[in-house]
């Protein structure tokens, strides 16, 4: 039974989903898309701000587990959601069909991944998770005159619908050998020796997971809906639904022992070195930037697929750092695209020649691009730097030489990418000025870019307090 | 503290460069300018005030040190330690920042501010390298120099080549080092990990790795992830790719600092890091690193004999030379590791003097190819003589201090390996031929075009004597500088000759 302090520890979700209520409920009364954005945010910070309150209280509701994970799930859901409803307010601001409903979506979004995050149990997992990916359909095909965002929007849709049924198919098969759908439980059941018929169920789990997570083999719905999707759309594909999905795929592989299984881990290891090599080099010669940070996106989900692998202690405080400093530097990327494009056209300006030059003329932005840039590929004294010193000391740590290897030849590989985005931001080429929408920008939005930029920063060269807290809160998860 | 503020003071310059661009187009020059002496300043009076007998024993190892907690969730510290090498090679890089603020004066005309924002940062992040004893904290400079270098190459490389070569050179370079980065990362990793399951504590501390207990199998490898990210970084050859292009490519500014410090950095990576973190190893592996050392002698000189390009030629040569480095370092002898310090100094004063030369020249002729000159000495007043002195300084000539270098890495090796000697002392004589055919076919020789070209202006007199008087000095009484060294290089020297392996597998 629910209890009072099962509610507060709920409290952040409950926030989100009335948030979303509210925006509904303000929509059909009267559209408002300055009042809706003020309300999401609003909405999303007191969540975030409820977050030590709801961590403090001992809450167990049942189907969900808050713990460390959890938390830091959370944590990182809402500071991403937060960041992308700030910047869709000017990014939808010269887009001339209905705007508020983008929110609501988002609310939705962020409410599975809140969920999803927490989830202890294949049925409150399974909700969620079509809570999160639901909207993102809807969000990713907003813009749904334009063809390449329709385009976007049904080919998620169909493939994410094909990866749901594996993932069905998974928890089915498990649930009939054990008889469990409680993730605790369900470890217990398959704690003995593991049958042909639970590695299956445990391996379509993965493919189903491993979809939303655009490892390859499973990746060919990731350049198109990074490409056609509205940029905040894309960004919640790259942030929230990513992070949340990995944190509960890292927390199935740590609770339940099938994982642990010889060939199981090598199909992963397998699946980590291909995404590797094959997302950094899909991306070499992309001209498109939003494609080329889908692909890079690929390479950084097999680079945190090692902490799957490795496990222990040490890979929860990995995943948690690299997550954090991977998103921050995401954030970075795609504010700049948010920023730069306008949506009046429906397009995004997300072709690399839009960026060409573009120091001389907004120097900041440039500056934030080139230190996304230089984090996503790991350079000291940005955020990226520590999350790839992370991934490669567990690697070292857990004698697993094949991915450190692998995370060496990938991390040269894209390194030529990023550097190619880096060099144009610089490129002076008189006649190829791009007019860029920066009129109308509010204050909020650039404050919200300073914040990534600095935070960028700061964890690439005072990183402990937030280490530290990331060690704290993966020595506080209960599943170890 | 003030070693802290060594590393800062670069940094904080190079932001104020950018931002006083707003206030005039001379301003970021002069900061610059004056960031550099200062970094200058501070080292001449450390070293004139210090006492360089006296440290390198039990209880004061250093002859300055600052550490505090960086990260204590690895055991990491910013720890900054000062020793006679690491004087001179800061004292080094502030005096060739300065001249390379001084070469582009006139050469970098766009975007000014941004340019010394580069340059000081990449000048900051060596000092860091030199000072840094955390291993950790020495990865971060070490990849911290390569991002501005990166964009001195691509935004300001040379317009004379065709616009996409000069980003390639730079992508080839920065690719390179930081793949070789990596792999020291992971030995490093690797290195720290395998010192906690023994000892149970988890530390970067470059004292507590010292006596790190490595398993034999392991500790080559460590030693090899070490010696590649030093190997691209020196060049030694079969890792050399990036650097004719990076020179060919680079504005002098940058060739200066290139040339001048950050391949020293590789050496003195080799002294401060391989070999004393691996004594045992890398005494096994002194036989092939003296092969490769002996191998980029001759394979430098022998394409520098074959170039069109003058900065190639010179990037070729210094191939060459760094080839005498590396069989010094691992020759385990104090006179060769001594001579080695020695021609890394003159090495940097000759190839920097050599880079704004044909920065120099390429200001008034517009070329960097050699077929398109010839007959220059009667046609510019005073900088042939100066180019004639400094090839000379390149191809050892006695009372140079590159004469004195090359003869005690030569001297000091003969006894561990003789056979090395002997092939690397054709190098010297590939090293005269290259010289003089550059001397030749650019400035004597028929006159291509007519007429009479500026001489050197104050500023380029300055940099001229300052770097003539400076060869001189350290050729002629070098004394003062191995007093410096003296007792950095004896306990290298000294690791080598407790192993059970003697060195000198090649004779």
């Amino acid at each position: 039974m629910l209890t009072l302090i099962d509610l507060v520890g709920l409290l952040p979700l409950l926030i989100v989903a009335s948030t979303a209520v509210l925006v509904m409920l303000g929509v059909a009364w009267r559209r408002h898309h300055g009042g809706t954005a003020a309300v999401t945010v609003s909405g999303l910070a007191l969540a975030l701000a409820s977050l030590p309150l709801a961590s403090a209280a001992p809450s167990s509701p049942p189907l969900m587990i808050f713990d460390g994970l959890a938390l830091m799930g959370s944590a990182l859901v809402l500071v991403s959601g937060l960041f992308i409803a700030v910047m869709s307010h000017g990014y939808l601001a010269g887009y001339r069909g209905p705007r508020e409903e983008f929110y609501l979506l988002l609310l939705c979004a962020v409410t599975g991944a809140l969920g999803l995050v927490a989830s202890n149990h294949l049925a409150t997992l399974f909700i969620s998770l079509e809570l999160l990916s639901m909207p993102l359909y809807g969000m990713v095909a907003y813009s749904f005159r334009t063809e390449r965002s329709l385009e976007a929007g049904i080919k998620y849709l169909i493939l994410s619908a094909a990866a749901t049924a594996f993932l069905l198919f998974g928890m089915a098969l498990i649930y009939a050998r054990t008889g469990h759908l409680e993730l605790t439980a369900l470890a217990a059941g398959v704690a003995g020796s593991p049958d042909p018929w639970i590695l299956g169920g445990a391996a379509l789990l993965l493919v189903g997971l491993g979809f939303k997570l655009s490892i390859i083999p499973f990746h060919q719905w990731t350049p198109d809906v990074y490409q056609g999707g509205l940029a905040p759309a894309t960004t919640v594909v790259a942030t929230v639904s990513k992070l949340a999905v990995f944190l509960v795929l890292l927390r199935l592989v740590l609770v339940a022992p099938v994982f642990g299984s010889g060939w199981l881990l090598g199909l992963i290891s397998l699946l980590a070195l291909l995404s590797m090599f094959g997302g950094n080099l899909l991306a070499l010669f992309q001209p498109d930037l939003k494609r080329l940070l889908g692909y890079s996106s690929i390479a950084h989900m097999g680079y945190l697929l090692v902490a799957v692998i490795v496990g222990g202690p040490l890979a929860l405080e990995t995943t948690g750092v690299y997550l954090f400093t991977y998103i921050v530097a995401t954030m970075g990327a795609f504010g700049v695209i948010m920023h730069v494009s306008g949506t009046g056209s429906g397009e995004d300006a997300s072709g690399l020649h839009h960026y060409r030059g573009l120091f001389w003329h907004s120097p900041w932005l440039a500056a934030l691009l080139t230190l996304s840039m230089l984090s996503l590929a790991g350079i000291p004294l940005t955020a990226g730097f520590f999350g790839k010193f992370y991934i490669i000391a567990l690697g070292v740590e857990g004698s697993r030489w094949w991915l450190v290897g692998g995370i060496v030849i990938g991390s040269v590989i894209g390194l030529f990418y990023y550097l190619r985005v880096i060099v144009t931001l610089y490129l002076r080429e008189p006649g190829m000025q791009q007019a860029v929408a920066d009129a109308g920008r509010g204050r909020v939005e650039k404050l919200a870019l300073l914040i990534v930029a600095v935070s960028i920063l700061l964890l690439g060269i005072y990183p402990v307090p937030f280490i530290d807290w990331v060690a704290g809160l993966a020595w506080a998860a209960r599943l170890l | 503290m003030i070693l802290f503020w060594l590393i800062l003071i670069p940094f904080l310059g190079g932001m104020l460069c950018w931002h006083s661009e707003r206030w005039g187009e001379q301003a970021p020059r002069w900061i610059a300018l004056a960031t550099m002496l200062f970094v200058l300043a501070v080292s001449v009076v450390l070293w004139a005030g210090g006492d360089f007998s006296a440290y390198g024993t039990g209880e004061r190892p250093w002859l300055l040190e600052w550490r505090v907690p960086w990260i204590p969730r690895f055991g990491i510290e910013i720890h900054l330690a000062l020793d006679g090498l690491s004087l001179i090679l800061i004292a080094l890089t502030g005096f060739l920042g300065a001249l390379a603020v001084l070469c582009s004066w006139k050469e970098i005309v766009e975007r000014v501010g941004f340019f010394h924002l580069n340059l000081l940062f990449v000048l900051g992040g060596v000092v860091g390298v030199f000072l840094a004893l955390d291993l950790l904290l020495f990865f971060l400079f070490w990849e911290v120099m390569l991002v501005p270098m990166y964009f001195l190459i691509a935004l300001w490389g040379h317009s004379g080549s065709p616009g996409q070569t000069r980003i390639r050179a730079a992508t080839r370079f920065f690719i390179y080092t930081q793949a070789s980065g990596l792999l020291m990362l992971v030995a490093i990793l690797a290195l720290v990990f395998v010192h906690y399951t023994s000892s149970g504590e988890i530390t970067f501390s470059y004292d507590a790795l010292l006596n790190a207990d490595v398993p034999d199998n392991l500790s080559f490898w460590i030693m090899l992830g070490f010696f590649i990210a030093f190997a691209v970084k020196l060049p030694v050859v079969p890792f050399h790719g990036w650097l004719p292009d990076a020179h060919a490519q680079a504005p002098t500014a940058g060739s200066v600092d290139l040339a001048g410090i950050l391949l020293k950095t590789a050496a003195y990576g080799m002294l401060r890091f391989a070999i004393p973190l691996f004594p045992e190893q890398s005494q096994a592996f002194a036989p092939v690193a003296m092969a490769l050392g002996v191998v980029g002698i001759i394979y430098g000189a022998v394409l520098a004999c074959g170039q069109q390009d003058i900065k190639r030629l010179i990037a070729y040569a210094s191939i060459s030379h760094m080839g005498f480095v590396l069989i010094a370092v691992y020759s385990g002898s104090e006179l060769a590791i001594q001579g080695a310090i020695v021609l890394m100094v003159a090495h940097a004063f000759s190839s920097a003097a050599l880079f704004i030369l044909s920065g120099q020249l390429f200001e008034r002729i517009h070329t960097r190819d050699m077929r398109r000159m010839g007959g220059l000495w009667g046609r510019i007043p005073v900088l042939p003589g100066v180019t004639l002195f400094f090839l000379a300084a390149s191809l050892g000539m006695p009372a140079t201090a590159n004469f004195l270098g090359e003869f005690m890495v030569l001297f000091g090796t003969f006894r561990s390996a003789p056979v090395v000697v002997v092939i690397a002392s054709a190098g010297l004589v590939l090293g005269a031929i290259y010289s003089l055919l550059m001397m030749q076919r650019v400035h004597f020789g028929r006159e291509q075009q007519p007429g009479l070209l500026a001489g050197p202006d104050v500023r380029e007199y300055g940099m001229m004597l300052a770097l003539i008087g400076l060869t001189l000095a350290v050729g002629l009484n070098p004394q003062p500088l191995l007093d410096t060294t003296a007792s950095m290089v004896r306990p290298v020297a000294d690791l080598f000759m407790a192993g059970p392996v003697r060195a000198g597998g090649m004779n």
